[in-house]
């Protein structure tokens, strides 16, 4: 997903409905396949994401939407959905 | 007020775009159409709300390829709108854009989508390709068009019969409505204002097995658990992110446990906001998505969403 289509649609279709409650499991669901790469994301007051390396990098995103390239550039490798790797980790 | 509905025509260089066009235009049905083209000359026929832009695409900085800003077709949107408002031109009810033959139809698809005067005025309708049905699918551009395509409109079907060639489309689209054509001659009902549509005609492709020379192939994935819609988005997007170049089409309805199921459709990188339908089209409850891409492994797929989806227990 491109950097500004989180700016410029007012929500994020992934995003939509389910309030804080949906928006705090989507913390512990996206901190679950990050976890494989080195990373961990945060809620920044409802608003906004945290996103960090453990060499102490951070970045802020918007939505999910954007998560994902600022996540590849922080790990400095393509996350993919399909990796075989990744997905026996979260088994 | 009601948002304008947009008609995206597009289709391969000599497909018949223009021809189907200028004869559209000349039904006492269309007078109300204001029409964004490349080529004025072409068209051939006087029209009050005929007008030209240039292809000059915006690539945002941190952007893909396909979620470019098409800045020439924003600017004559805004402009046809204000000077609608001001009485400046007469009234339209719709618009319709006919792109170049090598145009790739995502940008525009994300120009409506995104660009913030532009969402709040208009609407994408749908997306129309002419494919030729003497030329056939000769190209990877028209590859595209056709499985971003919501209706197919085979031409020059006077001069070549179109058997093989349908059933090639149908398995690039599966839930694109297919017409066949000859001297542009089709009514405006069968491309416009398509109140018989049933959003929830969800196509299941019958042909799993077709995969093309370029490596695009349409599959449907069925899934007979609920799926938790946080995770559902967060592996879609992520998808997106990794693939979406090769990720043309996706459709499909979700069982996410509401009355009835959600409708779900993107082209590339855009998604539409996901819609909450009030009823299942029949008994069969099951999640169904068909994917329209380049070189996707269905199994990998179809494992990688449980994946995510089992994670969310």
């Amino acid at each position: 997903m491109c950097g500004l289509c989180g700016v410029l649609l007012n929500e994020h279709w992934a995003e939509e409905g389910g309030g804080r409650r949906a928006r705090g499991f989507r913390v512990v669901l996206v901190n679950r396949v990050l976890d494989h790469y080195g990373l961990s994301l945060s809620d920044w007051a409802g608003s906004v994401y945290t996103l960090r390396d453990r060499k102490g990098s951070s970045a802020v995103v918007t939505d999910v939407g954007t998560l994902w390239a600022e996540a590849e550039k922080l790990a400095g490798r393509p996350l993919d959905p399909l990796d075989p790797g990744l997905l026996s980790a979260l088994g | 007020m009601a948002k304008t509905p947009v008609t995206l025509v597009t289709g391969f260089l000599g497909s018949g775009k223009t021809t189907l066009i200028s004869r559209l235009l000349a039904h006492p049905d269309m007078g109300e159409t204001a029409v964004i083209v490349n080529e004025l000359g072409e068209i051939g026929i006087d029209h009050h709300l005929l007008r030209r832009v240039d292809e000059r695409t915006v690539l945002l900085d941190s952007g893909c390829v396909c979620c470019t800003l098409r800045g020439d077709l924003a600017d004559e949107l805004r402009d046809l709108d204000s000077r609608r408002t001001r009485g400046e031109i007469p009234d339209f009810r719709r618009v319709v854009v006919e792109t170049t033959g090598l145009a790739d139809p995502a940008p525009i698809v994300y120009t409506l989508a995104a660009e913030p005067v532009v969402r709040h005025h208009f609407e994408l309708e749908g997306i129309v390709a002419t494919v030729d049905a003497q030329g056939g699918l000769v190209e990877d551009e028209s590859l595209k068009q056709v499985a971003v395509a919501d209706v197919l409109v085979l031409t020059k079907v006077d001069v070549a019969a179109a058997d093989g060639l349908e059933s090639r489309l149908r398995a690039l689209n599966p839930g694109a409505e297919i017409f066949e054509t000859a001297f542009g001659e089709i009514e405006p009902g069968l491309l416009f204002d398509r109140p018989g549509k049933d959003p929830r005609d969800v196509a299941v492709p019958e042909v799993q097995e077709h995969v093309h020379d370029s490596g695009i192939r349409a599959f449907s994935l069925l899934f007979d658990e609920q799926l938790d819609w946080t995770a559902f988005g967060i592996w879609l997007t992520m998808l997106l992110q990794a693939r979406g170049s090769d990720l043309l089409r996706v459709k499909g309805l979700l069982n996410v446990g509401g009355e009835g199921p959600l409708l779900l459709n993107g082209v590339q990188h855009v998604v539409h906001p996901p819609e909450h339908l009030d009823a299942w089209p029949d008994d069969d409850r099951r999640s169904r998505i068909v994917f329209i891409g380049r070189d996707l492994d269905p199994e990998a797929v179809e494992r990688s969403l449980l994946a995510f989806n089992a994670a969310s227990h």
